[in-house]
């Protein structure tokens, strides 16, 4: 499976350079870190979280026990019923406090680099879509919230949970799942930025 | 911090969520440090994230490579001298092939993951929320039909706790410490032909 992966990373960026979105991500801030560092710096983590909590990074369960609080408010019976909340009741666990705690890492990481950006549209974004394209921003983001969503529970984890946790640990649906998220992804990518 | 002595060397053991102060404080401080090297590795930035699914950008798989390299070395010589848990998910074929690919075509609509998403959210890129959104309304979308997805798309192809090198029949170790090798040699080719 990781020699397909080699296979599709050597093939498709011939396919890239031929074609044109219009826009070079490259032309646009960067890493404030060299991404090796930071990538074992991670890596160093997973150690950590295992030795110290006997836990796996992972993000993509905040946003479904996020949802199941919204859920026991609003239909605390019919939520309490579904089979996923039956086997995960909303609570603040440990997932939930690394995801907050994820966003405060970042606000420091961002205001201590001069890095925050306090902005509804990536200089990027607009210099591809135009000013006046917040509805669009908001439906793809909307929509790509919820494609993603979904896809992360019907497969159980996301790039954080499969994609470094679960490959790290030679887990043989998590390279299919990433592979899988790598296919799409770019896929769709280059078709939006092909046709929008 | 768990008891070596009864690491389990072979799967993963069910792991409690009692909020005991001491799992709270590693949640929030691991949770801090991802958050933060999210953030100085520009995986928060919109440009970024789609430069990697057009192929203009190399950042993401450099950082994810990354990661995985240094917690493979370190998480299977660790399991070994029987110090942490593994935590292996079930292989589900169908279900992962499905949310993979779902997954990823949601992450191309709105260029940020569950993980970056939450470190984008603390660096102050707005737009990031309407991702929240479509977020919870996913994951409360899979458990309104998880029900029904467990007896069908997640019995295609369910293969269990399954690794790579248990389905080559090698060795843990030994294997890991090649793909380590294998995946080094693959980010040096990739740093030559892309250099960011």
């Amino acid at each position: 499976m990781s020699r397909a992966l080699f296979l599709m990373l050597l093939f498709l960026p011939t396919l890239a350079n031929a074609a044109d979105f219009g826009v070079d991500a490259k032309d646009y801030d960067g890493p404030a870190w060299s991404p090796y560092l930071v990538g074992g710096l991670i890596g160093v983590l997973s150690w950590l979280t295992f030795y110290f909590a006997d836990k796996t990074i992972g993000a993509s369960s905040f946003y479904a026990t996020l949802a199941g609080f919204i859920g026991k408010w609003v239909a605390p019976r019919h939520t309490k019923s579904l089979d996923y909340y039956e086997k995960n009741p909303p609570a603040v666990d440990w997932g939930f406090i690394f995801v907050i705690f994820t966003i405060l890492g970042a606000l420091i990481a961002a205001w201590t680099g001069g890095e925050f950006r306090n902005e509804w549209l990536h200089p990027m974004w607009v210099d591809r879509f135009g000013e006046d394209s917040m509805l669009l921003r908001g439906i793809l983001g909307f929509a790509g919230g919820l494609l993603m969503a979904f896809g992360a529970r019907l497969a159980g984890g996301c790039t954080s949970g499969h994609g470094i946790s679960g490959t790290l640990q030679l887990n043989a649906g998590s390279w299919l799942t990433v592979i899988c998220m790598f296919i799409a992804g770019i896929a769709t990518a280059m078709l939006i930025y092909t046709i929008l | 911090m768990i008891d070596p002595g009864k690491a389990v060397k072979e799967s993963s053991k069910p792991t409690s969520d009692g909020p005991s102060g001491k799992m709270m404080l590693t949640a929030a401080v691991f949770g801090l440090a991802f958050g933060f090297l999210l953030q100085k590795g520009g995986v928060a930035k919109y440009n970024v994230l789609i430069g990697q699914l057009l192929l203009q950008d190399f950042t993401v798989v450099k950082i994810m490579v990354s990661a995985i390299i240094v917690g493979m070395a370190g998480i299977f010589t660790l399991n070994h001298f029987a110090k942490v848990n593994l935590h292996i998910k079930p292989t589900r074929i169908g279900a992962q092939t499905i949310g993979g690919l779902l997954f990823g075509a949601g992450f191309a609509l709105i260029a940020y993951c569950p993980g970056t998403g939450a470190a984008a959210l603390g660096q102050g890129s707005w737009d990031v929320l309407f991702g929240f959104a479509g977020l919870m309304a996913g994951s409360y979308l899979f458990a309104e039909m998880s029900g029904w997805l467990k007896k069908t798309v997640e019995t295609w192809g369910e293969k269990g706790k399954l690794t790579l090198p248990d389905i080559l029949h090698i060795p843990r170790l030994p294997f890991a410490y090649a793909m380590c090798v294998l995946l080094t040699i693959g980010l040096i080719f990739l740093q030559r032909y892309y250099p960011r």
